[in-house]
């Protein structure tokens, strides 16, 4: 967060980049990224010799590569992409490449604060991660997925830890996946695993996981609940305590569980996203109260208003007041708050993003091909393209990064 | 009444998994799913037939077997649930294994017989319940609980790993970029109009298909993306072997990845069951009404790229060709005009089938029948010689079937019942017939 | 006796009848909300469309296909329903209960009708005697059933015609049109209670969900 206290938060608007004039000079530019503070955009692009690299603000890097992808800005300003030369894999970042190189590297992650970037690895035909161009020091039949824990010290994934024949679905039911953090696999192995994730502490792990053909739960560090549901879906620790709460499935419905018993007493046709109040113990979650309705319920209260096609996950104020979240209601996409939706639609709409002291909601959106960004509600002039638009730490200022005309402007403004 | 001697087949997912079953846990299950999964439906349905028969005319699998009566569907509904629900769930594991057999290999769910019971019973739907309790029970046949395994594992149907995925992608890029200059398969790209979606076996049995469709939609000049992660295929096997916890779990799966990517709507490959996993049989389980982002067949997607004139046909294919109707699209979405749309606009001499549109035969593969692996093929294409007739009677050398599981059931049926005709998809005769612009040449 | 047979009991048959359809029906849409997708997907348009395709007698591709079958259901129903309704002494027995009346059907054609049920019954039995398809599915109930919805027919028209001792042939008739009433909530007779719903529903997932026929 540092880049966006530092930023220059006073020029009202700066040009960046020109992006017609890149198009004129290469014949293949890749998708845009910008830096958070949007002092820089960037695309691969595709130079002399068939060779791509990123090109920031005009500038390629010196470093090409045969294959280049997954490019982004980390939260703290740095570039990072996944490149290839001379069939090895490896990740790239501000035009640095980590020393090991691999069969090949995929779901480039970052932590909280940027620090720490890891991807799955594969190498020599077997399954890991790598941590900052380290490698975890066990691989595995397969490594799915990863999550970085907050701090940045800690990494896991679902990790294969037996061979499984082809078409043994006895040996499938029996277990062969679990968890490994840091490379360590728990003791237990189970049917499956889904949904890991680290506590706000960064100490612990949990998980989705499958005992038996219909027998869902959570695991928490490799120890599984002593209540099994029809299913379940992705855990979430509290932040103030370290309890475990998951959407579980029983015979009335769906409904949230802590640490194995069930706490609301209302039962739902669906039930998914959790997310805990930052300053309370409050948890909103998407809720379908009817079948084809769709709502956010919180504390498994729902919201009077529902929406028939989908609610995506629910978004709080940093002061915990409010609630937002995306919704798409008969064909069209909205931002509800509090449990009323705006009253312009679009044909796309992006999260929803509080100002700090969570007066104001500002998100991007999409209609008729123009870009927007909108304000409570009230739509901003079109843009050809644009991105999130951020707040400033004081909440006075919006950053809004934008593209008119072929270039890539920064432009701030009061609200 | 005893097992037809052509489908004494061995097959561990059955054979060793009722060694495993009680009395007790057999009545446990039926019970369960009889009082809690099931409602109005399966109660009015069993109430109502009548018993007349008149839905046997329906059935190909009764057709090709000289209307045995124990491949009607009232007769399969007979053999498995009238019995379970008579004995109140009391039946033995060998009768389990028998309501496998039946509810897993001879019935495609194909629903063609609700257009024929005058009560409009579903069938379908019943036999579904029967592979529900099978499922609960761990009797599936092994081959089709293997891609649902993978499905829990990995999203996907075929055991593709999240590596495996991305490179074939890059892979086939590389491979279009041959024929068009700089094409691209544009991989997470948010914010796209398209997200395009296919089923396992593509990338690992027929990349070509993908760098088909990379062809089509760098030609067309389509704003489309693939997801990098998992939610790229669309495909659905747990809605047939009776697993619902994961068939939820894969639909859900793929509507998030396009949440997550933006898009205003999924394409998806030419595959019917896929189609009906993910477009209306699939989304109910999760509480959508309708897929909370909309689905375009390639059917569709290819009737509106030629009708609005996105993709030029300059070389037609010649020679006579047919056309599947796939179930699941046709019957299942009413998608056979379109269908008939695009195979005139691309082929020369199409010679139409009969019966067509929704009263078209089942290719006998889908349903998850032909997933239920080797051991089955034979009692599947044998249950299926009206099929081979109606393409007979087209006189077409080439069968387009825009689904897979119809691909690989017609191939069988061609072989077996030596038709010699040749299977395609849509899209590897319409890149062959479409225009490729001059700028676009490499 | 008869006037117990001839009076309450009909009465009471009537009573079980629309009571019990009652009871089956309203259970029926209870039930019908757990199974949640049913009443989502009802689309009255699609229901109307399905059900005049199955009520016009060859609108179906199964009809067609099955013509015999379809000639002898539309008569064996149209007279089963149609025959008792407008019958001249059912009418006179109505108008002394009640003071209504309305159109009968001339003799004849009543005694047409009737023997058409009869005669359609049998090639109904035939047919579950013949018919390797339709044997597989049978049990003693179907037999059964056949034999409760031909009986008064066959009694009444015994009766009428004094084949038999007409007291003896009218209780008889009497008798067996009771049980007929109230059997139909509580066998598969009741398929005449469930035979909109179903085709309702049928009608409406083909034609909302799936943009196709079902017929
Ligand atoms: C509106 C009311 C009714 C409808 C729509 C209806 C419809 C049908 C249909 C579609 C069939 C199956 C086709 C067939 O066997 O040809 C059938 C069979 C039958 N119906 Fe009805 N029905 C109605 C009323 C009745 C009533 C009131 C009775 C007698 C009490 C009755 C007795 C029968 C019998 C006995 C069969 C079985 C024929 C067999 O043995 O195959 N139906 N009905
Ligand atoms: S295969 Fe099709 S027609 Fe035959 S019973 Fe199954 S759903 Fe009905
Ligand atoms: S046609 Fe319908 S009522 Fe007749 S036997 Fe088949 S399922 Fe039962």
């Amino acid at each position: 967060m540092a880049l966006l206290t530092n930023c220059d938060w006073n020029t009202r608007k700066k040009h960046i980049a020109d992006i017609d004039e890149w198009k004129k000079k290469f014949s293949v530019i890749h998708e845009l990224a910008v830096s958070p503070d949007g002092e820089k955009i960037s695309a691969i692009i595709k130079g002399d010799n068939d060779r791509f690299t990123p090109c920031v603000n005009g500038v390629t890097w010196p470093h090409t590569f045969e294959k280049a992808w997954s490019l982004r800005f980390g939260c703290d300003g740095r570039l990072t992409c996944l490149a290839m030369n001379d069939d090895e894999w490896t990740v790239a970042t501000d035009d640095q490449m980590w020393e090991e190189k691999y069969d090949y590297v995929w779901n480039l992650q970052e932590n909280r604060d940027g620090e720490c970037i890891a991807v799955n690895i594969k190498t020599g035909g077997q399954y890991g991660v790598a941590v900052n161009d380290k490698r975890w020091e066990n691989i595995f039949f397969e490594a799915r997925d990863l999550a970085i824990s907050p701090d940045g010290e800690h990494t896991a994934a679902i990790v294969q830890t037996e061979r499984l024949d082809g078409a043994d679905t006895v040996g499938f039911l029996e277990g062969v996946w679990s968890v490994a953090v840091d490379g360590h696999r728990w003791d237990k192995n189970f049917t499956n695993v889904w949904g890991v994730t680290f506590s706000c502490d960064s100490r612990n792990v949990a998980a989705e996981v499958r005992t038996d053909i219909r027998d869902y739960t959570i695991a928490v560090d490799g120890n599984p609940w002593n209540t099994v549901f029809r299913c379940v879906w992705e855990p979430l620790f509290n932040p103030a305590n370290g309890d475990v709460t998951a959407p579980v499935q029983t015979e009335r419905g769906w409904t949230l569980a802590l640490n194995g018993t069930v706490i609301w007493d209302k039962y739902f046709n669906q039930l998914w996203h959790q997310r805990y109040n930052p300053n309370s113990q409050d948890i909103a979650a998407v809720v379908s109260p009817k079948f084809g309705k769709w709502t956010i319920a919180i504390n498994g209260s729902p919201w009077k208003e529902t929406f028939s096609d989908a609610v995506l996950p629910p978004v709080f104020s940093p002061d915990g007041t409010r609630v937002a979240a995306v919704i798409k209601n008969k064909g069209k996409w909205t931002i509800a708050v509090d449990g009323q939706p705006w009253d312009e639609v679009f044909d796309m709409i992006w999260n929803p993003h509080f100002s700090p002291d969570g007066s104001r909601i500002a998100a991007k959106a999409e209609r008729g091909g123009d870009f927007f960004v909108v304000i409570d509600g009230k739509v901003g002039s079109p843009f050809e393209a644009c991105w999130d638009p951020v707040f400033s730490p004081d909440g006075k200022k919006l950053l809004i990064r934008s593209i008119d005309d072929g270039a890539y402007y920064r432009r701030v403004c009061s609200v | 009444m005893g097992e037809p001697a052509e489908n004494a087949v061995v097959d561990p997912g059955l054979d060793e998994q009722i060694k495993k079953l009680t009395s007790e846990k057999i009545e446990g299950v039926i019970t369960k799913v009889l009082t809690e999964e099931t409602a109005a439906r399966l109660d009015v349905y069993m109430r109502t037939c009548v018993h007349c028969g008149l839905c046997a005319e329906a059935c190909h699998y009764c057709l090709s077997h000289d209307k045995d009566p124990r491949f009607s569907p009232v007769g399969k509904v007979k053999q498995t649930l009238w019995e379970i629900l008579r004995r109140k769930g009391k039946v033995e594991p060998e009768f389990i294994r028998e309501c496998a057999r039946i509810a897993f290999t001879e019935c495609n769910v194909c629903r063609r017989c609700s257009m024929y019971c005058p009560f409009g019973i579903d069938i379908a739907y019943l036999l579904l319940v029967v592979r529900r309790i099978c499922s609960l029970l761990g009797v599936v046949p092994q081959y089709l609980q293997d891609t649902v395994n993978s499905h829990a594992v990995t999203s996907n149907q075929m055991w593709v790993k999240q590596d495996e995925w991305i490179d074939t992608l890059q892979w086939q890029e590389e491979d279009t970029q041959d024929e068009i200059k700089d094409a691209r398969i544009p991989l997470d790209k948010e914010g796209a109009e398209i997200m395009y979606s296919v089923i396992g076996p593509e990338p690992k049995f027929l990349a070509q298909l993908l760098g088909n469709i990379a062809f089509i939609m760098n030609v067309a000049g389509i704003d489309w993306t693939m997801p990098s992660f998992d939610g790229w295929d669309n495909s659905n096997m747990a809605m047939y072997s009776g697993d619902c916890e994961s068939r939820a779990r894969i639909e859900r799966t793929h509507d998030e990845a396009a949440f997550k990517l933006k898009v205003k709507k999924i394409v998806m490959g030419e595959c019917g069951h896929a189609f009906r996993g993910a477009v209306y049989d699939g989304p109910k389980g999760l509480g959508w009404k309708e897929p909370p982002v909309p689905l375009i067949h390639a059917i569709q997607f290819y009737y509106e790229l030629i009708r609005d004139g996105k993709v030029k046909i300059v070389k037609k294919f010649e020679g006579p060709v047919t056309v599947q109707d796939p179930c699941n699209v046709v019957r299942g979405r009413g998608l056979g005009k379109m269908l008939r749309y695009i195979m005139r606009a691309v082929c020369e001499d199409f010679r139409d089938v009969s019966p067509r549109f929704e009263h078209n035969y089942c290719c006998g593969a889908g349903g998850g029948v032909i997933n239920c692996g080797p051991s089955w093929k034979s009692a599947r294409v044998k249950g299926n010689s009206v099929k081979a007739e109606q393409l007979k009677a087209t006189g077409a050398k080439v069968i387009i079937t825009p689904c897979h599981n119809c691909h690989s059931g017609i191939e069988d049926i061609i072989n077996y019942y030596k038709l010699g005709m040749h299977v395609k998809f849509f899209s590897e005769i319409l890149v062959n017939a479409m225009e490729i612009p001059e700028e676009l040449k490499v | 006796m008869y006037q117990f047979i001839a009076g309450p009991l009909v009465w009471i048959a009537f009573a079980v009848l629309i009571v019990g359809s009652m009871y089956r029906i309203i259970s029926m849409l209870f039930q019908a909300k757990k199974d949640k997708v049913v009443y989502p997907y009802m689309s009255l348009r699609f229901s109307l469309r399905s059900l005049i395709h199955w009520f016009v007698p060859f609108a179906g591709v199964n009809m067609r296909r099955q013509p015999e079958m379809t000639v002898v259901t539309f008569a064996f129903h149209i007279c089963l329903i149609c025959t008792p309704i407008f019958l001249l002494p059912h009418n006179i027995l109505i108008y002394r209960a009640w003071g209504i009346s309305w159109w009968t059907l001339p003799k004849g054609v009543a005694d047409v009708m009737t023997l058409i049920v009869v005669i359609t019954s049998l090639i109904f039995l035939l047919r579950r005697v013949t018919s390797p398809v339709v044997k597989y599915v049978t049990s003693p109930s179907d037999y059964v059933l056949l034999a409760i919805a031909a009986a008064p027919f066959v009694t009444g028209f015994l009766a009428y015609h004094h084949v038999l001792p007409y007291k003896t042939m009218s209780v008889l008739h009497i008798l067996s049109g009771v049980v007929m009433l109230a059997a139909i909530p509580f066998t598969r007779l009741s398929h005449m209670l469930f035979f909109v719903f179903t085709r309702s529903y049928m009608g409406s997932e083909f034609g909302a969900v799936r943009s196709s026929k079902d017929w």
